[in-house]
């Protein structure tokens, strides 16, 4: 069977069947993995497996940045450690102090409520994860972090810094997960104006430092340093969790809605370690799971 | 050299260029970082068209796909459709000065981004910035560089 190349000699056109069937074959089967990623859900198992494949490499990408850093602070000297030391137990009172606060006022929030019993912590479980990859592409604004569905993470919880809101999860692995951060132009953020109250969206611009708040009019009553939270709607972040501020407002005169820039208030393109959050939903500021689908993903 | 050694040698590089286009840059250097992966696959599959076939394209891309979490089987596609090319016009780019193989490359890339595009505006992921040719320009700037190293790994031409 010369054909086949069982000659020894060298086949003359390849071996197997011509490349126009052989792309084919493959276009045809990439045609269907689009189809089913597009349309049914049922590629999310297969996303599963692949993300877990995938789960060894990118730790072993991330080794040199994550050896560094383990060497940088096993190398640090004592008398840093100790500055840092003092630093974050006067960082620590102070947050003590302000937890005082704190409970005394949800305390008087719940009697204001008329609830006789206060109310159960908004927060009702919270994991720390590792960023263990950033993906790249030009307008992507994603993070892959080491904590997957064996932790307990899961599509859509909700991932914060200890600044503010970070992204929400996107897709999960065995092992580690996707975090779409708020900064992608796919993800769109329920947001509230705390000076005024009103409500928007805020859409991310595919830059790390910016947002952009694409539906106010031009008539509205925004300004620059206005504080946006989270306003709670979208069925995914809670309300009041520290989003950003307005940075640049610009009204045109033949625009009906105003450019509106904000920059978030998580370090989203510094966080080394992000907190996952699950919510208590006996309380009333946690987001409702009735309308838990994801905003802005498609 | 015989193919079994051809086929370790391709997937090694390949694979190292799967970690050079996902390892994380700065936001600058990440811009105009070249699609290192789709060279490496152009290179086997005008090179070494008999080790090296669609199969490499394919699996390069899924691996793409995976890890820049694009829709599942985009880059699989494009891919296999340049390795596709590859296949059909290796003899008529291997006997160009590299130079002129820089200009083919150019094309192919710009193919390659031309087709991710098209894609992503099909399935509602349009939002783009110019900033994605970039890489175009600057893997056929690279692609003497590329013939230079992986023609290393390989003395049968």
């Amino acid at each position: 069977m010369p054909a086949f190349g069982t000659t020894g000699g060298r086949p003359i056109y390849g071996r197997g069947p011509s490349p126009g069937l052989r792309f084919t074959v493959y276009g045809l089967l990439s045609l269907l993995l689009m189809y089913l990623d597009q349309r049914a859900g049922w590629s999310e198992r297969l996303r599963y497996g692949l993300q877990g494949a995938a789960y060894p490499v990118q730790v072993a990408v991330n080794s040199p940045a994550a050896a560094w850093h383990w060497l940088t602070g096993s190398l640090a000297t004592r008398t840093s450690l100790q500055a840092q030391n003092l630093q974050l137990h006067t960082q620590v009172q102070s947050l003590q102090l302000e937890l005082l606060r704190q409970h005394a006022l949800e305390q008087e929030n719940a009697q204001l409520r008329e609830l006789h019993a206060t109310l159960p912590p908004l927060v009702k479980k919270w994991l720390v994860a590792e960023v263990i990859g950033v993906e790249s592409g030009t307008l992507r604004q994603r993070l892959i972090i080491n904590k997957g569905l064996r932790d307990g993470v899961h599509v859509n919880q909700p991932v914060v810094d200890g600044a503010g809101v970070l992204g929400q999860v996107a897709h999960v692995g065995p092992w580690s997960s996707e975090v779409i951060l708020i900064t992608d132009p796919e993800h769109a953020l329920p947001v509230q104006i705390t000076r005024t109250g009103l409500r928007t969206i805020a859409v991310g611009s595919g830059n790390a430092d910016e947002l952009l708040l694409t539906y106010l009019a031009a008539n509205s009553d925004v300004k620059s340093g206005d504080v946006l939270v989270s306003s709670g709607l979208g069925g995914v972040f809670p309300a009041g969790y520290p989003v950003g501020h307005i940075t640049g407002v610009r009204r045109e005169a033949n625009q009906l809605l105003a450019q509106v820039r904000a920059a978030p208030q998580a370090g989203i393109d510094r966080a080394r370690e992000v907190m996952l959050i699950e919510f208590n939903p006996a309380n009333p500021a946690a987001p409702a799971p009735a309308a838990a689908s994801a905003p802005g993903e498609p | 050299m015989s193919s079994r050694e051809n086929l370790l040698v391709i997937l090694f590089t390949s694979f190292v260029a799967l970690v050079l286009n996902i390892l994380p840059l700065p936001a600058w250097l990440s811009a105009i970082r070249p699609a290192f992966l789709v060279l490496a696959v152009l290179y086997w599959s005008t090179m070494a068209p008999f080790v090296a076939g669609m199969a490499l394209g394919f699996l390069g891309g899924l691996a793409l796909d995976v890890f820049q979490g694009s829709l599942l089987g985009e880059h699989a596609l494009v891919l296999s459709f340049l390795t596709y090319l590859a296949l059909r016009l290796n003899l008529l780019m291997r006997a160009k000065p590299i130079f002129e193989q820089s200009l083919y490359v150019l094309v192919a890339l710009l193919a390659y981004e031309s087709l991710l595009w098209v894609i992503d505006g099909w399935t509602g992921r349009s939002l783009s910035s110019p900033l994605r040719w970039i890489h175009v320009f600057t893997g056929a700037l690279i692609w003497p560089l590329v013939v230079g190293v992986l023609g290393r790994f390989h003395s049968t031409r």
